[in-house]
């Protein structure tokens, strides 16, 4: 029997336990739903997997389960949504929510919160330091001449800078959450703690313990504070922004699942904000990844495998050493058994080349005229609208649209064609009807030709482009087996998981380069006649 | 037949005498050559050393005057009526060939297998 039950969520394990059943919080549904693979035909001995595992259900996991044939009467397959199951629905509503709220993030705010009584520290430390002597000992201070109202002025301007340049550096928005704290800012939050906290007892026990009246001398030494503070701040610009500016590494990115690859190069950067670095250009260039391009290899591998099955005729290879105990000779039959697959596998005329190949074909065929159909029905309908001039608007208010609601009017002539080229293109999911509309919109809006208009359906293009839901900002891990704060290194390898693929990342240093130089003295261009004439005598 | 500056070039030469044929109101020989110290080397096709700047006789009319006194395509001219050829320009060398009052030349040529010859009657 053939029959394809498709079970969603966990409701089918729901009043079982099993050791090996994981629950994957990210489950992927959707993939699950699709598999038809060769080990579901006829008499067919293993279950399916659960969703979390991959697609090719491996038998060993559900081993007590695996002789039952009668499992298509015993089971109850329950669609939709039972008292124990999440249907997919649910779960995108779930994920959705916890992508928008603005997280509890603890860490974030225990950070911010620090930053800003560091920054206010530094800042009221040189105003505290000036104000104090007039506050504890007024009479005894000498009076503050020319040359001491002048610093005034200075430390005035050098503290407005200061206060620029720190919200300039420290105070933009965060635009990741790494795992690991910046070892950077780390040092130099200590270094300026460190710093005030020596001037403060300097100032402690000779200024404010004897009471100096020097007030110019007091002056000078705010001033010298404010000046070694937009000095670290120099050394902070330096260390966090200009070191990495210099490319030092160039990186080679590629996805898991179709390869494709790029070339990124970086500068001196710990493993981290490299992966950051990557994961934003990730956004731009790489085009969307899209499961559906990726189930024609998998059905292949499924055909392979399932073209041959091994069957334990004897239930004793003699093979296999008799006096061993059983985990040898489970072994061995796991061994014979691969071998003989092997074996046969090799033996067997191998025509899925030649499958591939013609079915290649047809489908390039297929998509050529689908996209054929598509751009004739895409610029036959944009020949129907046309953008009324403004004198023109005055004199007609019959029939007037928007651009909403004349993307609305010519949308159902050219939705059919562009329904079944993106169905062959496997991108309907990319799109929907709504997206579609509001392009259309958008392009006859900004007058754009029917081509502009097709060129995001034609070619799949960077991530960001398409909804949110395709972003998955948030899902990235970083795997690596280095630490993460430590720096690039010549053949560093690391990983970025997101859930369906990985980024795997490889480093390799740009090679010293040695330039020399060769000067031609322009008056060296000189060129001869050169012939071989044949002269008849 | 490469030579070494400064040193005399030896050779082993044919001494071949050819009688001009009167043609319309020219006297021809009836072969053509190439080279010359203002010409390019490199593209000479019969020369072994592509730096030989000589005059080389790169087609004999069939039938003519220089085929009946046996000059090869190929040969390399070293004297004609006792003027040198093997360092003279393109046009002299045309020049010493067609001289108006000269009925006879008396060429020298070399080529490969005249010196192999040599080689095998010495052996």
């Amino acid at each position: 029997m053939d029959t394809e039950s498709t079970y969603s969520g966990y409701s089918y394990y729901s009043g079982r336990s099993r050791g090996s059943h994981r629950h994957g919080e990210r489950s992927r549904d959707h993939h699950k739903s699709r598999s038809k693979d060769g080990s579901r035909s006829e008499k067919s001995v293993t279950i399916n997997a659960p969703p979390a595992e991959p697609l090719l259900g491996d038998s060993s996991v559900l081993g007590e389960e695996v002789q039952d044939d009668n499992w298509g009467e015993t089971t109850t397959a329950v669609t939709g949504t039972s008292e124990h199951s999440l249907s997919q629905e649910d779960i995108v509503r779930i994920t959705k929510d916890l992508e928008d709220s603005v997280g509890l993030d603890c860490r974030r705010y225990f950070t911010l919160t620090l930053a800003v009584v560091l920054g206010l520290l530094v800042f009221l430390t040189p105003l505290a330091f000036l104000a104090l002597p007039h506050l504890l000992w007024p009479d005894k201070l000498l009076v503050c001449g020319t040359a001491c109202e002048g610093l005034f002025i200075s430390v005035a301007f050098k503290l407005l800078i200061l206060l620029l340049a720190m919200w300039a550096l420290f105070f933009r928005a965060p635009r990741a959450g790494l795992p690991r704290v910046f070892v950077f800012r780390v040092l130099l939050a200590v270094l300026v703690l460190l710093f005030v906290v020596s001037y403060w007892l300097f100032y402690g026990v000779r200024i404010l313990d004897s009471q100096d009246e020097n007030y110019q001398g007091i002056v000078q030494y705010a001033v010298s504070l404010v000046d070694a503070l937009l000095f670290i701040h120099y050394l902070a610009i330096v260390l966090l922004e200009l070191r990495q500016l210099q490319p030092a590494f160039s990186v080679c990115v590629t996805r898991s699942t179709d390869g494709e690859t790029r070339h990124y190069n970086l500068g001196q950067l710990s493993i981290q904000r490299a992966a950051l670095a990557i994961i934003e250009n990730y956004y731009r260039d790489f085009s969307v990844h899209n499961p559906a391009l990726l189930t024609a290899s998998k059905s292949r591998a499924a055909k392979h495998l399932a073209g041959l099955k091994v069957y334990n005729v004897d239930g004793e290879f003699p093979a296999s050493p008799a006096t061993g105990p059983e985990n040898n000779a489970a072994t061995g039959l796991a061994h014979s058994q691969s071998r003989a697959m092997i074996a046969a596998a090799a033996r067997r005329r191998d025509t899925s080349h030649n499958e591939l190949y013609y079915e290649e074909v047809e489908h390039e065929r297929r998509v050529r005229k689908r996209k054929a159909r598509l751009v004739v029905a895409v610029e036959e309908a944009f020949t129907h609208i046309k953008r009324m001039q403004e004198e023109e608007q005055k004199k007609a208010p019959g029939d007037v649209m928007d651009p909403r609601e004349a993307a609305q009017a010519i949308f159902p002539s050219m939705a059919r064609s562009l329904q079944k080229y993106l169905r062959t293109t496997r991108q309907q999911h990319c799109h929907s009807m709504e997206s579609i509309q509001q392009h259309l919109a958008f392009c006859i809006t900004n007058n754009m030709t029917p081509k502009a208009f097709l060129e995001s359906y034609l070619t799949p293009g960077p991530t960001l482009q398409y909804g949110r839901e395709r972003w998955l900002a948030r899902q990235w891990t970083l795997v690596s087996e280095a630490s993460v704060t430590s720096g690039l290194k010549e053949g560093a390898i690391f990983l970025l998981k997101c859930i369906d693929f990985s980024l795997v990342v490889t480093a390799k240093r740009i090679p010293y380069i040695q330039l020399s130089e060769e000067f031609i003295d322009p008056k060296s261009h000189k060129f001869v006649l050169r012939l071989q004439s044949e002269t008849s005598v | 037949m490469s030579f070494i500056p400064g040193q005399p070039v030896t050779a082993v030469v044919q001494r071949i005498e050819i009688r001009k044929l009167q043609h319309g109101e020219h006297l021809i020989l009836g072969f053509s050559i190439g080279g010359g110290i203002d010409q390019d080397p490199g593209q000479n096709p019969f020369s072994e050393d592509k730096s030989d700047k000589g005059i080389y006789v790169t087609r004999v009319t069939p039938g003519g005057p220089a085929e009946v006194a046996g000059l090869m395509m190929g040969d390399k001219v070293m004297q004609v009526n006792g003027w040198d050829m093997t360092m003279v320009t393109h046009d002299q060398a045309r020049k010493r060939l067609t001289k108006k009052d000269e009925d006879i030349v008396r060429l020298l040529v070399t080529r490969k297998s005249l010196e192999q010859a040599v080689r095998h009657s010495m052996m």
